[in-house]
């Protein structure tokens, strides 16, 4: 709202259209995922059975498990292309160091302390760069669900297969690790993901950056300091310098996170009534 | 026409004290009614064509004290007489739970010749029309047996059991498909001594149950006795399960409907309570929970009457047969997949030291990762209220005074 009623602020790009495809991508196949997947995980729950139901019985449930984790495999597959296309033919070393590199840095375990002080009003905010800590923390945790939830669920999808190398119990294990680590990924993505990213006060009620593209020049000044200083100072900022999103790209950004939102906010209140119970 | 027809199957009797015609000068008439209003109609067309009119019964037959009785007699006579004819039925009768409840309570109003049979217009068992007949048969015990009024004042503890009986395949065989052979209640029960279940004698007795229902079923009968639970039963295991434990007595469903598919499971897990568990934890019982009864069950695997256990070469779970059964589901998998465990459990550390360690490991990163970001939340958000209020989170605390 704030920013619609500004005539014309400057935006900075911050991520390009194929990310944007990812998370987008990403966030659908999520919650189709969760829908589909939840149910089985509490089938105790009289919840699951009306979920299941509501799906189209429990083999409808597992197609659509099915084709949402071909969307999500893809999606993985889709950004591992992408970051050895950028390593191998770009020689963009980048991305493995630095400040726009996903990897952990000792500079991140540094802002986990200043924020905890910020926390409670000891000190400053710590002067972020392109990436924070937690945002590192939300993409390993996903590239590491994708490799053990992917993993555990295509031993699951072709057990026949998998039987020719892997022990009986292996597919119990599978079973075990996949609802397990499932279960992380609603419980995470759902509340702490949502607060960090686009609930909290700061942001909320969405954070339109991943959908819009583009970043108020204001906004990404006092959230990133060390980037914005760094790009200003090299020049590249005048080339990222981008045009507010339309009005349209708005009402798309807005309908898709309510949905979103909305859904996931269900699903973990669904997951909490059935570990309370 | 009616006397004549009576008088001439009963020619060669002996000297009849007082004839049809004399009852029937007064009980014929419609409106004819006792001091308290009740009517004494006897409809002759009935009598004429129940099985004792055609055996030309005279109605002092069974009303015997009315055989020298001045007319007209007493508004308030002793009841027919039926043993003085059918002796042993009624003796039979005197065994059973109907015969206990009434001497036990003067006022019950428990099953008497009469409640099941009629009166005057009784009719032969084999006739279609009879109260008796093996397809009316039901409806007939259902007057009783499904009225919530009677099961109520009656204190029949069993409750609506026509109901259930109904709706059950021995039910719908006699009642929708007019089967004469399929079960009807004295079929179990007996006709006139109905016994209580809990009187050894009582064919629904539990330890009667399995030949009761072999009688019929010879096939299964012989299954079921080979089977660990047909085992356990001669050697005398009074917790072994007989046929009611999982099909019940009056509920008895196809076997392969779903909601007996599914309520199956939860029969078996009402003895094999830790299998059960287990069972619910893998995707068969996960999908059993959610409804859906196509999946495999404890049937499809152990077997239903001839179950045996897996260190017996019998069995469809021992470690011999275990890849055949998986196959009947799981075309084409080999020794390994049936190494898989359809009972795991993950507090067993013995059973699989990888699910144990596995289960732990996955529950300490949940919780040590909701709770590190947890609290980074709970702590975050207060401080991310302020600094919204303030217009953003960006100044350090120092210039927010200055601010103000």
């Amino acid at each position: 709202m704030t920013s619609d009623a500004r005539p014309v602020e400057r935006h900075i790009a911050r991520f390009d259209p194929f990310d944007r495809f990812l998370h987008f991508l990403l966030m659908v196949t999520f919650l189709g995922l969760a829908l589909t997947g939840l149910p089985l995980l509490f089938s105790a729950n009289a919840w699951a059975a009306v979920v299941a139901r509501l799906l189209g019985g429990f083999r409808a449930a597992a197609v659509l498990h099915r084709i949402f984790a071909f969307g999500m495999l893809a999606c993985f597959g889709m950004h591992l292309l992408r970051l050895g296309y950028r390593l191998l033919l770009r020689r963009d070393w980048g991305i493995l160091w630095g400040p726009n590199s996903m990897v952990p840095q000792p500079r991140d375990i540094v802002q986990i302390g200043q924020n905890f002080r910020w926390f409670f009003g000891r000190g400053p905010r710590p002067k972020f760069d392109r990436y924070t800590y937690w945002e590192k923390f939300d993409y390993w945790a996903v590239f590491w669900g994708m490799g053990i939830i992917g993993g555990s669920g295509l031993v699951l999808w072709f057990p026949k297969f998998f039987a020719r190398f892997l022990s009986g119990t292996a597919f119990n294990l599978a079973l075990l690790i996949h609802g397990e680590e499932a279960l992380l990924a609603v419980c995470f993505i759902f509340t702490i993901h949502f607060f960090n990213s686009h609930l909290r006060p700061e942001k909320f009620p969405v954070d339109k950056v991943i959908f819009t593209g583009v970043v108020p020049e204001e906004e990404l000044r006092h959230e990133r300091p060390v980037e914005y200083e760094r790009m200003a100072a090299s020049g590249r900022l005048e080339g990222l310098a981008s045009p507010a999103p339309t009005s349209a790209t708005l009402l798309w950004t807005r309908v898709s996170t309510v949905v979103a939102v909305a859904l996931g906010l269900l699903l973990v209140l669904l997951t909490v009534w059935a570990l309370l119970r | 026409m009616f006397a004549v027809g009576v008088s001439a199957a009963s020619g060669a009797a002996a000297v009849k004290p007082s004839p049809n015609e004399d009852c029937l000068t007064c009980h014929a008439d419609k409106d004819a009614k006792r001091a308290d209003g009740s009517s004494i109609f006897v409809a002759k067309e009935k009598f004429a064509s129940s099985v004792h009119g055609q055996a030309g019964l005279a109605c002092v037959d069974c009303h015997a004290s009315l055989a020298s009785a001045e007319l007209p007699h007493a508004d308030k006579l002793p009841p027919a007489q039926c043993a003085s004819c059918h002796a042993e039925i009624v003796s039979d009768y005197g065994k059973s739970v109907h015969a206990e409840a009434r001497r036990q309570n003067g006022k019950s109003f428990a099953a008497t010749c009469a409640d099941c049979h009629g009166t005057h217009d009784i009719q032969s068992s084999k006739e279609a029309t009879s109260r008796t007949y093996a397809l009316n048969l039901p409806g007939t015990c259902a007057r009783c047996h499904g009225n919530p009024d009677v099961i109520q004042k009656g204190h029949i503890a069993i409750g609506n059991v026509a109901a259930l009986y109904e709706d059950s395949i021995h039910g719908r065989a006699v009642l929708k498909s007019g089967l004469v052979t399929a079960p009807n209640c004295k079929t179990c029960h007996g006709m006139h001594d109905i016994r209580r279940s809990s009187d050894p004698a009582a064919r629904v007795f539990r330890g009667n149950v399995p030949s009761t229902c072999g009688s019929c079923h010879q096939g299964i009968a012989r299954l079921y006795e080979e089977g660990i639970h047909g085992t356990l039963f001669r050697n005398g295991d009074t917790r072994t399960p007989v046929c009611t434990d999982c099909h019940t007595a009056h509920h008895i469903r196809q076997a392969d409907v779903e909601a007996w598919r599914l309520d199956a499971v939860k029969e078996c897990g009402n003895c094999h309570g830790e299998s059960g568990e287990s069972f619910r934890d893998t995707y068969h019982g996960q999908v059993t929970n959610l409804g859906f009864a196509r999946i495999a069950t404890c049937s499809d695997c152990h077997r239903a009457h001839d179950i045996h256990p897996a260190s017996d070469a019998r069995s469809t779970v021992s470690p011999a047969a275990r890849v055949a059964t998986c196959q009947k589901c799981h075309p084409g998998t080999n020794e390994k997949f049936a190494r898989y465990d359809p009972h795991p459990n993950p507090k067993d550390r013995a059973r699989d030291p990888l699910l144990f360690y596995g289960a732990i490991f996955m529950k300490w990163l949940l919780i040590g990762v909701m709770a590190f970001f947890g609290l980074h939340t709970v702590f975050w958000f207060p401080r991310s209220w302020r600094a919204r209020r303030e217009g953003n989170g960006a100044e350090p605390p120092a210039s927010r005074g200055e601010k103000k």
